[in-house]
């Protein structure tokens, strides 16, 4: 006991403990925990050094590969090169399909989570069980679903619509993405206090001008961090795309690794697959961590 | 029935109100003239923000009548943003718009609700701001702004509709000391200019300055009402003794 710190009051909560490497991790675990209670979602859970991490994987593993290969063998650095442009055009192609389903879910997502404050139950009860069942289905079953169900091509009169199989992954995953938006939406808006919607009432707002031009415009600030997150983790869900056949980044790794036929690739091209990703999430992991601490300073 | 300024102006009539199961109102009756400034002072919980509230159709009432300009509130066919046209109201906790400046927060209304020209509605609201003297202050948003400011802020954009009436709740309770009488100021200058006030205040010594009439509540009834002289000097009822021992 005379290792408990002088500042620490004594606790005597079941489950604590006074072993002085856990406490600071205890402390800072509390703390994300209470933010993320205060914000109703989870923090991005990335940090620079995972990359550094990644990076250095990347190159002991390229390192290792080469050392594996002998002599007589292309560099494996030389290899991923030359395979580059093809692994990138994958990459963005994941980018593509996530701006596209983030589009359409936020569009769609918007407005369902207003049919969910709506004042006519039939619309906030159907809104919500819609909501509900996207927001706790399995992407990947999402995703099977209207890669089997939507037809390949659209007949309209005599002119044929063709409906490639990316279309039908970004509508898959743009499914769990509205329901996320429909419950996001929903949170801002019962997070602004019921003065602001007392206030515009006594104005002679109608609902309406209430919502547009005074709830929703305060909620934007609100929605930013968790929208932002979102948008994080369905760009690293994008590559479940590969799993029903889409020439995204995880495919093409795979078509890489068929065609060089070297076991020794594996470790390396996944590795780059997953330094890819990082790069382009951690700016925005960062940035909506920023802006939540912008937010709760001025809000 | 043509509703003339000798008739009340807001007349209530054995208002009754519950949440579930609490009666918050158990017949409450008063009338209030044009021009009139009227108080309503009473411990808390005895219903005095959920009357304002009714009077402005924000909450419905289960029993009674309650009529403005001889209009009927609670009549189902009634125009609810037509009464809150002629009823301003003004809340404990300000409830400024934080995304838009005090001049925007004071012009918002009238352009969009009542679709009146935007330079006019400047015009006007540049006039209500240094009326409630917060010339200067137009472009500050109300993070910006003390309480007493915001406050005052919230008169002006209820004033921007053209009220025939404003209800006041508590509208210091949530003030400093020193920022009370600057918010008071302007209160009692729009009753002198004639303005009809209902307000729900703690502030005694205000109310017996300005009140031409004084209702006290207790537990969702009118306890006692009468001029400031009277209410203050023999009051009759013994709640109301005892509170007016509290307080003052
Ligand atoms: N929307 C509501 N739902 C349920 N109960 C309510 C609601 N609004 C008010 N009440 C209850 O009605 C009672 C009277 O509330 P009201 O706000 O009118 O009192 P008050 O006289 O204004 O008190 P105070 O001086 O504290 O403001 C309280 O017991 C309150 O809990
Ligand atoms: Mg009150």
């Amino acid at each position: 006991m005379s290792r408990r710190p002088r500042n620490r009051p004594p606790v005597d909560l079941a489950g604590t403990t006074d072993l002085p490497v856990l406490l600071p991790a205890a402390d800072s675990l509390a703390r994300r925990a209470a933010r993320e209670r205060e914000l109703g979602a989870a923090l991005p859970r990335l940090d620079w050094r995972h990359g550094l991490v990644l990076l250095a994987v990347l190159l002991v593993s390229a390192g290792v590969a080469q050392a594996q290969a002998g002599a007589g063998r292309e560099p494996v650095l030389e290899v991923l090169l030359r395979w580059m442009p093809v692994l990138l055009r994958g990459f963005l192609f994941n980018i593509v399909i996530s701006f596209l389903a983030m589009a359409v879910g936020t569009l769609i997502g918007t407005w369902l989570g207003l049919m969910q404050i709506s004042l006519l139950p039939p619309v906030r009860v159907g809104s919500w069980f819609v909501t509900q069942f996207f927001r706790n289905a399995p992407w990947l079953v999402l995703l099977f679903y209207c890669m089997f169900l939507l037809p390949f091509e659209f007949r309209i009169g005599g002119l044929v619509i063709p409906f490639p199989d990316w279309i039908k992954a970004t509508i898959g995953l743009s499914l769990p993405v509205l329901a996320n938006v429909s419950e996001i939406v929903r949170g801002a808006v019962n997070s602004i206090p019921s003065g602001q919607w007392e206030a515009s009432e006594s104005l002679a707002f109608n609902r309406r001008q209430i919502l547009w031009m005074i709830i929703l415009p305060q909620c934007v600030k609100r929605m930013l961090p968790p929208w932002m997150n979102l948008y994080a983790i369905l760009t690293m869900a994008t590559v479940l795309a590969s799993i029903v056949g889409v020439s995204e980044m995880m495919t093409q790794a795979g078509r890489v690794l068929a065609a060089e036929d070297r076991p020794d690739l594996l470790i390396p091209i996944y590795s780059f697959v997953l330094l890819c990703f990082f790069v382009y999430c951690y700016p925005i992991a960062r940035w909506t961590v920023a802006l939540e601490r912008r937010f709760q300073v001025k809000l | 029935m043509a509703w003339t300024p000798d008739q009340p102006l807001v007349s209530c009539k054995d208002v009754h109100k519950s949440f579930g199961a609490v009666e918050v109102l158990k017949g409450v009756s008063l009338d209030v003239a044009q021009g009139e400034t009227i108080c309503i002072i009473g411990p808390s919980g005895s219903g005095k923000s959920t009357l304002l509230r009714c009077i402005n159709a924000l909450v419905p009432i289960d029993r009674g009548s309650i009529t403005v300009e001889g209009q009927e509130v609670h009549d189902p066919k009634l125009d609810k943003l037509a009464l809150r046209r002629k009823v301003g109201m003004v809340f404990q906790q300000y409830n400024l718009f934080p995304h838009k400046s005090a001049l925007q927060n004071v012009m918002m209304a009238p352009v969009t609700v009542l679709k009146q020209d935007r330079k006019e509605v400047e015009e006007r609201a540049y006039r209500l701001l240094k009326k409630v003297r917060l010339s200067g202050k137009e472009q500050a948003y109300p993070g910006e702004l003390s309480g007493g400011q915001q406050q005052r802020v919230a008169i002006a954009r209820s004033l921007a509709m053209n009220p025939d009436v404003m209800l006041f709740d508590e509208v210091t309770a949530a003030l400093d000391p020193e920022t009370v009488k600057e918010v008071l100021v302007t209160i009692r200058e729009l009753a002198e200019e004639g303005m009809t006030c209902l307000l729900v205040t703690h502030e005694m010594g205000f109310a017996r300055e300005v009140a031409d009439q004084i209702y006290f509540t207790d537990r969702g009834v009118i306890v006692e009402q009468g001029s400031p002289k009277e209410f203050f000097a023999n009051a009759k009822d013994p709640r109301t003794q005892e509170f007016l021992s509290q307080i003052l």
